[in-house]
């Protein structure tokens, strides 16, 4: 299918990216092939066959619902771009 | 002299800590030399973590040779997708170059409970998304046997590092092929366990139905022994499988006394052995097989019949999980923050403008455009259907033989720029690895010798059924002692 770079724009910003007009019109060319080249999909016949989603063959182990301390406040804190030593610091959101 | 230690295999310089002929500290020394004297040419390092390497084995040599640790005083790399307790993990990307986790994933304590010595981080594609390391935000690496060539990817820092002994082993990750190609493309071993068979906790996150840590080493005895260091449970990785480890390294050398594949079916896919398979490497490719028909292996013809939609149906699934997975990267908790931002929404939409490379934004866009509404049917429910009969056609393969062969990739490795401006060229590139990714097996690529018009080394690809690793290494090390393919770069 062929993909306007104003739905690149929609797509881009569902996705939380803000991309100059360049970069919106090349992806837009590229994603017009690799999704033209998606669809030989439709070749296939699925009919009745249920979707694969992972390939876990167990049945996931359970463990008791207990809270652990795995870290500590610092530790969380400590890669974070801004924080006031207690909390993540963001753009004032209100 | 350290360079001839540094050309050892793991497992031999392993038996010479072990004996107390050399010490810990000799061979991070030894692989220190070697980091630099190749480095200059190769970049395949991103973060070298040469005093706490030294301090380390400091500490081992003082304690003295622990022989249940089956790793003691190796010095490994470890790919910089996986988490090291105060290395940096930046996975090749700006988005992370600050980030230092404060906790090991499980592999890497795996290792370094089994005596391991973490030298430094491994260069690699941005967040795995690539098939020559040229998408790593901060250097390109180059191939030890041709360093105009690519080194494959993403692990490619990993395989380069391994093939010119700047360390035993290292750890890869592979998604679609990010161990096996780069193994093969660098002459060396590299194994993707069965789906499940390592953790993935501390792994940053790409395909997570896709991804699996393994090995990358310089023999097959390497390879079991890392393997067995690194496998097993995990509570804090609820697909990691409950299921008891072998040993691996044991059980390979307890097949070695017999040596032979009398009783092996090799099942040769149709799809992976004619068109679009270079000449040179299927002449490789075939030897070996000859070569383990010789030891007694029956060969049979099998099918794959959906190998032609393998690639689709990969690039949907895995750009579907990967902007889900990369939806993580706000610049809130971690990484890159675009100072500029004034709200919060441009906070997030500026960061990962300028954080995010140009592959891993094409990925997290398709990727939710895949699965917007109004398309999800028609790509990802679409493509995890074919993923079934993907999946189907191997089981349906191994009901009339043991290991599948065939080779890791249609050509030796390519010109560093050669493919960079075609994203789709590059995706199809893939063709014989992703499908084991989508299937959740287990496959292996070793080295069966050099092209005979590139002269760039060619690897061969074994699948195995779910958890059957061990009959993967028994097969590989068996062809690989009867082919003896040539090991030293000649680039480096």
């Amino acid at each position: 299918m062929d993909v306007s770079p104003e739905l690149a724009a929609k797509i881009a910003t569902l996705a939380r990216l803000r991309l100059d007009a360049d970069k919106l019109e090349r992806f837009a060319g590229q994603m017009g092939d690799i999704l033209k080249y998606m669809e030989t999909l439709a070749a296939v016949d699925t009919t009745g066959v249920e979707p694969l989603y992972g390939p876990v063959a167990h049945v996931s182990p359970t463990r008791p619902d207990e809270a652990v301390r795995t870290c500590s406040r610092d530790e969380v804190l400590h890669n974070a771009p801004e924080t006031d030593g207690r909390f993540f610091i963001v753009p004032k959101i209100v | 002299m350290s360079h001839d230690l540094c050309s050892l295999s793991l497992t031999a310089v392993r038996d010479l800590l072990r004996s107390g002929e050399i010490t810990a500290t000799a061979a991070v020394t030894a692989c220190l030399a070697r980091i630099e004297a190749t480095e200059p040419k190769l970049h395949a390092v991103l973060h070298l973590a040469g005093e706490a390497a030294l301090a380390e084995a400091a500490r081992l040599d003082a304690a003295g040779p622990d022989p249940d640790k089956r790793l003691w005083g190796v010095p490994v790399l470890v790919k910089d997708a996986i988490c090291t307790k105060g290395l940096p993990t930046t996975c090749g990307s700006k988005i992370l170059e600050n980030f230092v986790p404060f906790y090991d994933a499980t592999a890497v304590a795996g290792l370094k409970a089994a005596g391991a010595v973490i030298l430094g981080k491994a260069n690699m594609d941005e967040f795995a998304m690539g098939s020559s390391t040229e998408n790593s935000a901060y250097q390109t690496t180059a191939n030890p046997w041709d360093a105009t060539k690519v080194p494959g990817g993403s692990s490619g820092g990993s395989a380069a590092a391994v093939s010119s002994g700047q360390c035993f082993g290292a750890l890869g990750t592979d998604t679609g092929g990010s161990i096996r190609q780069p193994a093969s493309f660098c002459g060396i071993v590299g194994i993707k366990p069965t789906y499940g068979r390592v953790s993935r906790y501390g792994l940053v996150a790409y395909g997570s139905s896709l991804d699996q840590i393994g090995p990358m080493t310089r023999s097959v005895e390497d390879c079991a022994a890392m393997l067995t260091a690194i496998a097993g449970h995990d509570a804090k990785d609820s697909t990691s499988a409950p299921r008891d480890v072998p040993d691996y390294e044991a059980d390979l050398a307890a097949w070695a006394k017999q040596g032979d594949l009398k009783g092996v079916r090799l099942g040769l896919p149709d799809e992976y052995w004619g068109q679009g398979v270079d000449a040179e490497v299927l002449d490789c490719c075939r030897a070996a097989v000859d070569a383990a028909r010789g030891l007694g292996a029956e060969v049979v013809r099998v099918s794959l019949p959906h190998t032609p939609y393998a690639v689709a149906t990969y690039y949907i699934v895995a750009m579907a999980e990967a902007s889900s997975n990369l939806a993580r990267f706000d610049g809130v908790r971690y990484g890159f923050r675009d100072a500029a931002a004034t709200d919060l929404a441009g906070l997030y939409e500026l960061s990962r403008a300028k954080g995010f490379g140009p592959e891993v934004q094409r990925r997290i866009v398709i990727g939710t455009y895949v699965l917007s509404a109004g398309y999800y049917d028609a790509y990802y429910r679409k493509a995890a259907q074919v993923r079934r009969l993907i999946r189907q056609d191997f089981l349906d393969a191994f009901a009339s033989c043991d290991v599948i062969v065939g080779p890791t990739s249609p050509f030796t490795a390519f010109g560093i720029a050669e493919k960079t401006e075609d994203p789709l060229q590059m995706y199809l590139s893939d063709i014989f690895t992703i499908s084991l990714n989508l299937a959740g097996l287990p496959g292996m690529s070793i080295p069966v010798g050099l092209g005979a018009q590139s002269g760039m080394p060619v690897g061969l690809q074994l699948f195995g059924p779910a958890f059957d690793e061990t009959r993967l290494l028994c097969t590989a090390k068996a062809v690989m002692d009867a082919v003896r393919p040539p090991m030293a770069p000649a680039g480096v």
